[in-house]
């Protein structure tokens, strides 16, 4: 065990180790940010639009959450980034001529941020079921129309239901940017492994890898929990256990 | 079945490495605290009943049991003879796709020119230690893993690709040098490019975690010259990259190129760029300071170099069908390689 390694420079290069392994941490942030971004956004969409009122839309809803949750991850890494681009020759030409790290991040972004939207939209399904059926109707009768139901009274409500669940899926996805690797994007794991193989000094890097994606996945953790506190509301659903 | 329990016992192995070693930092650290940290004066040591003395003996439980392990591994690998003798028990570690030198056939049996080479020095250990029964277990490796298991004792020498580097040799030994590659560019035969000056500005793909990688940057910087770098997971995956014109150009292992492009859908669409931008020996990596097993391998080698039978093996992998399809990688004997049999070494790069 020999932790000055991540002092030394790497071969052929100025920087030192932990500027390599920082600039892909840097990397698994930016991609974790970006997806979960995407992942809400979408995964709100898809849960209203599986509990809404339109038969169409909740089954359109419904192919959509079991095609991205029955994939395996790498196997969505594989098809955005390399299956894609071939089926559709224009995106083929602009991935050719452009920057192969902007491929990657946009590859990677999309594919974790939809594969988390689908579990997202499943909670938000399964929040929204739990509410019971009226206040759906208390609020149809107070003449708010679907979208102002869900706007005001329904997700307000639920997304402070689901704050636990949302906790872990976004540790998930910040976990789940390893992944990326596979399609060659430099963030923290694929430079650990790099480094693994260049200096043969794995265990240095994969100890340096593991406090790093764990102290992510905390601050995420505590940050959620912190948002979980703010936004409580005493009495309403899902929020008893934050008001002590 | 076969590749799906070996990958268990992979795993297993690593998490067990990982746990040891992880074990062994908590052990260097302990010993510089004191054993039981004092509380605010008054609380009578060893009773207080805060959690996290609690857990601090159950990680100080968790450490006993991992050293006793850990003391069994170390005194295991003194010597891989002694080991071998003791558990009546060789295991030899393979690769599953590094075409012809180890690789999985159509009955995912490994096969290959290092295989070979590795079961005929499993031969030598028999007759050493007068065990014609010993049982050879064969274990795949990966390029990750393939120094972690051979140091912890998982594999007793590691037949694939191996490049024999000053770098690795602070890790592991290495036997004679079996064969040489050099690092080559490979483009399309319908491009322009006919130097690396060319690929200025181009994407160029490599193989994360090989010392293609290196290479590739070291060039750039002397050179002056700007590829978009792109890396694949693995040989396959960078191949099909350039098959499928995202990259213009990829750089690897002349052989392993080979390999690639004898299998690919269309094999003569391919040439290889004149300029070598490394030559690189391989060998059959043992663990280190282990004198008596190294003089073995290498003992072996040396006579097998000598007798003519590296060579007729050489033809039967490298200019002969091949399994699991037949394919011919025409790849003849380089100057490199005639000179390593001629004078046997086992010099790194």
């Amino acid at each position: 065990m020999n932790w000055r390694i991540f002092l030394e420079t790497m071969p052929e290069g100025d920087a030192t180790w932990w500027q390599m392994l920082a600039s892909g941490l840097g990397w698994t942030l930016a991609c974790a940010a970006t997806a979960w971004i995407i992942a809400l956004a979408a995964g709100t969409s898809i849960g209203i639009a599986r509990t809404g009122t339109s038969r169409a839309a909740s089954r359109v809803a419904a192919t959509y959450v079991e095609l991205f949750r029955n994939i395996p991850l790498i196997i969505q890494f594989f098809l955005w980034y390399f299956v894609l681009p071939e089926l559709c020759p224009p995106l083929k030409r602009w991935v050719v001529q452009a920057d192969p790290a902007a491929v990657q991040f946009l590859a990677a972004t999309l594919c974790l941020g939809l594969f988390t939207s689908a579990r997202i939209a499943e909670q938000v399904r399964a929040g929204i079921e739990s509410l019971g059926r009226g206040q759906r109707q208390a609020a149809r009768a107070m003449g708010l129309n679907e979208a102002q139901c869900y706007r005001h009274v329904l997700l307000p409500v639920t997304f402070r239901v689901i704050m636990p669940p949302l906790t872990s899926e976004l540790m998930n996805l910040v976990k789940n940017t390893a992944v990326a690797y596979s399609i060659g994007l430099a963030e923290l794991f694929f430079r650990t492994r790099e480094m693994g193989e260049i200096t043969f000094r794995y265990f240095e890097a994969f100890a340096a890898a593991t406090l790093a994606y764990m102290v992510i996945a905390l601050a995420a953790n505590r940050a959620m929990r912190f948002i979980e506190r703010r936004i409580a509301v005493p009495g309403v659903a899902g929020t008893a256990r934050s008001a002590h | 079945m076969l590749t799906a329990s070996t990958h268990r016992v992979n795993i297993i192995a690593h998490a067990q490495l990982l746990l040891a070693r992880a074990m062994l930092i908590r052990l260097a650290v302990l010993p510089t605290r004191p054993a039981v940290r004092p509380v605010r004066g008054q609380t009578a040591p060893g009773f207080s009943s805060r959690p996290r003395h609690r857990l601090m003996s159950s990680i100080a439980a968790c450490l006993a049991l991992s050293l006793g392990s850990v003391g069994v591994i170390a005194q295991d690998t003194g010597g891989t003879l002694k080991k071998v003798r003791d558990s009546g028990m060789i295991v030899v570690g393979h690769r599953d796709s590094s075409i012809p030198f180890s690789y999985l056939d159509d009955r995912q049996a490994p096969v290959g020119y290092s295989v070979d080479l590795c079961l005929r020095i499993v031969e030598a250990v028999k007759d050493m230690l007068k065990m014609p029964a010993l049982k050879v277990q064969m274990q795949a490796v990966t390029s990750s893993n393939r120094i972690p298991l051979l140091q912890n004792g998982t594999v007793d020498l590691e037949c694939g690709s191996t490049t024999n580097s000053v770098e690795r040799q602070r890790q592991v030994a290495f036997g004679l040098t079996t064969f040489v590659t050099n690092v080559k560019v490979v483009v399309k035969k319908s491009s322009a490019i006919q130097s690396l000056a060319d690929l200025n500005g181009k994407p160029v793909v490599t193989t994360s975690g090989t010392t293609s990688v290196q290479l590739l940057r070291a060039h750039e910087k002397a050179k002056g010259i700007d590829f978009r770098e792109i890396y694949g997971k693995d040989h396959a995956e960078s191949f099909l990259l350039l098959e499928n014109d995202r990259a213009a150009a990829f750089v690897m292992d002349d052989i392993l190129i080979a390999g690639l492009v004898a299998n690919s859908r269309n094999a003569r669409d391919y040439r290889f760029l004149d300029e070598v931008l490394r030559t690189e020996p391989y060998g059959i990596m043992i663990r280190k300071d282990d004198p008596a097993f190294k003089k073995l391998v290498d003992d072996t080698l040396a006579s097998l170099m000598k007798s003519g039978d590296v060579a007729r093996l050489y033809a039967r992998w490298f200019t002969s069908p091949i399994p699991p399809r037949g394919i011919n990688l025409d790849f003849p004997i380089s100057r490199e390689l005639a000179e390593a049999i001629k004078s046997p070494n086992d010099r790194g790069i």
